[in-house]
């Protein structure tokens, strides 16, 4: 049944408003959330099973058809990036429940969770362009929430900047959502693949193209609208950070994937690619060369954020099969690869009571088990084999050799040893040198004071990650064989075409 | 600042504008109305009513906790959804009852919608104001 389609967006919802019904049971509150996640991700993995097993399906809300009525529509970049999505969820409610403290719990922690949750499952099944924007906006004014509950002075600077250029983003959004609707007469992403091509007149197309690459490069933070990012991402706590630095930046990036393969691709939006190319050079070596300086881990990792963002650009700006399915089994890991190592640090901080690199170590002594769990997503990132990394590396790099962008490639490597670097910088500070404070350093007493059952809640997610990171790397070709899939769907937009509009033109 | 008169009409304009508000809510699906409009203007009956008898008067006139009235507008607007899915029609298909009775005609999910939307902007607008103001008291 197509009503699948919706379930993902849905149960967050009925979730959150279960919540604010009983607003001051916390405890209802924890297991609500992690339950309604757990589902969530059920419900996605079944979306994913019929969508590679049915082809695409699509939804007409209320019954209006498309172009007219609002569309959702579940292909198999959408379907895999949902679950990627209701995953990350999920290790973050068992990550909350071991580090959110009762009073962002009392003021809505939790359901602005599901809320974000929902504006993103939205934002990746919507098949209209105005319903995207709605969906954007429900996930960004969740995460201003989220950003700056606790109201620190801190938070409330790195949200002043978060939301200003987000907000800006959105108007730039609208302005090129009614410049398109008044060029094409349509704001459905299969209508209008359909009738660009046709249209009489083009004028304006290439104006709305390099609107909408703006808009996404800035939610994707991509260079040079990345500085939001680092300025507001280490501010929140960790489980906060880490479900948006796996997951927003990456809605950015999703959109450019389904706007510059399926919707702008006739000759006036063309050059896109080639500044797209451009941009993603410059995208990584940055934000490599940012966390290259820093000190703090959670500003180190930001910064990475970055670079990692611009591999994905470089890879779906090529534009052929291989490298479409590189840039989406290059998010996936860099989703969960990521999202991991923001929980490390937040255990580093608890352990060691600081974020400063300078000011912490020896963790390796006391804690091997801990350093190995780190090894596991920082070799990840930096794509050492057997790990995710290395496939996602390799796939973006051979289709980059096969299309002759020599220069690029050269920095895309570059940018990967740096990456190693940062890797083992984090390493040898936080683990492997002596504790500055003399033997045994500063044990965390709220850290030694915590409950069994809270520290294995905020190891469990870790340890699931790091699994997922290493079953990606040996057992490559099914998920592979995923990302092809919906690389094929997306270049060939006949088949979405069809699902949405029922092969009538 | 206590003013009799105002004190006074407000008893009065509550009443009025809350008939009013449920009259732009009827009127809504097919002329200039609806839940959202008809939620404003309730919201602001209850704030004309605080700002002439105080916070205090205001929330116990209410009876409800804002929050409680977001919520039960969500949910009212998500069981609007439920004929849809238990008839296994598509999503959010509107269904009518024709109850043939005249001034109230046809009856179906969408008013079920709007009323939820008219609760949450009720609830929503209120839970605003009332911060507001005890943050001003404070």
């Amino acid at each position: 049944m197509n009503r699948i389609v919706m379930l993902p967006i849905l149960m967050p919802l009925c979730t959150a408003v279960a919540m604010i019904f009983f607003r001051r049971r916390i405890l209802l509150h924890r297991m609500l959330n992690a339950a309604g996640m757990a589902a969530m991700l059920g419900v996605s993995l079944v979306l994913l099973s019929n969508v590679k097993a049915g082809g695409i399906l699509s939804l007409q809300v209320g019954g209006w058809e498309a172009p007219f009525g609002i569309t959702f529509v579940a292909d198999m970049l959408s379907s895999i990036m949902v679950v990627a999505s209701a995953f990350i969820g999920f290790t973050t409610a068992l990550y909350s429940l071991g580090t959110i403290d009762e009073k962002r719990e009392h003021y809505f922690y939790y359901p602005l969770l599901q809320i974000l949750m929902m504006g993103i499952n939205g934002a990746f099944l919507t098949g209209d362009i105005f319903n995207l924007y709605v969906w954007f906006e429900v996930m960004l004014i969740s995460s201003f929430v989220l950003l700056v509950l606790g109201g620190r002075p801190q938070q409330l600077e790195g949200a002043i900047k978060y939301v200003t250029l987000n907000l800006l983003s959105s108007s730039v959004f609208l302005a090129a959502v009614g410049i398109l609707y008044g060029t094409a007469g349509t704001l459905n992403m299969a209508d209008l693949a359909q009738r660009i091509p046709l249209l009489e007149h083009r004028e304006l197309l290439s104006v709305v193209a390099v609107l909408f690459m703006i808009t996404f490069g800035v939610k994707a933070a991509m260079f040079p609208l990345f500085f939001w990012l680092p300025a507001s991402y280490h501010t929140p706590p960790v489980a906060v950070s880490a479900i948006f630095a796996g997951l927003l930046t990456k809605v950015g990036v999703y959109a450019i994937m389904r706007f510059f393969t399926t919707i702008f691709v006739h000759e006036e939006a063309a050059f896109i690619h080639q500044v797209l190319l451009v941009l993603s050079a410059f995208t990584m070596a940055v934000g490599v060369l940012g966390a290259v300086a820093q000190y703090d881990m959670r500003k180190l990792l930001s910064f990475h954020i970055i670079s990692q963002i611009g591999y994905m650009i470089f890879a779906l700006a090529l534009q052929s099969p291989l490298a479409i399915a590189g840039a989406l089994f290059y998010m996936i890991h860099n989703i969960v690869a990521k999202t991991n190592l923001f929980y490390l640090s937040g255990i580093i901080r608890r352990l060691k009571g600081s974020w400063d690199l300078r000011e912490i170590g020896g963790i390796y002594r006391f804690y091997p088990m801990l350093g190995l769990l780190f090894l596991v997503p920082a070799l990840g990132l930096a794509g050492i084999p057997p790990l995710s990394g290395f496939w996602a590396k390799f796939l973006v790099i051979k289709a980059g050799l096969d299309s002759e962008h020599y220069l690029l490639v050269g920095v895309a490597l570059c940018v990967s040893m740096l990456t190693l670097f940062s890797m083992i910088k984090i390493w040898n500070e936080a683990f492997w040198k002596d504790d500055p404070l003399g033997e045994g350093g500063v044990e965390d007493e709220a850290y030694l004071k915590m409950p069994g059952m809270r520290k294995a809640m905020i190891v469990l997610p870790i340890v699931i990650l790091g699994t997922v990171t290493v079953v990606f790397g040996l057992w490559f070709d099914p998920f592979f064989g995923l990302a092809d899939k919906a690389a094929l769907e997306l270049l060939d937009a006949g088949e979405y075409i069809d699902a949405v509009l029922g092969g009538k033109s | 600042m206590y003013s009799i008169i105002l004190s006074t009409a407000s008893r009065y304009l509550l009443l009025l504008l809350l008939i009013f508000s449920v009259f732009l809510l009827l009127r809504g699906h097919n002329e200039p109305g609806g839940g959202f409009v008809g939620g404003l203007v309730a919201a602001a009956a209850y704030a004309l009513y605080f700002i002439a008898n105080g916070i205090e008067a205001a929330k116990t006139v209410l009876r409800f906790d804002p929050l409680r009235i977001i919520a039960a507008g969500l949910i009212t607007a998500i069981a609007s959804t439920l004929p849809s899915l238990v008839a296994g029609e598509r999503f959010m298909t509107a269904f009518w009852i024709d109850t043939g009775i005249p001034f109230i005609g046809k009856v179906g999910t969408p008013l079920l919608f709007d009323l939820g939307i008219y609760f949450l902007v009720l609830g929503i607008t209120l839970s605003i104001i009332f911060s507001l103001a005890e943050e001003d008291r404070s």
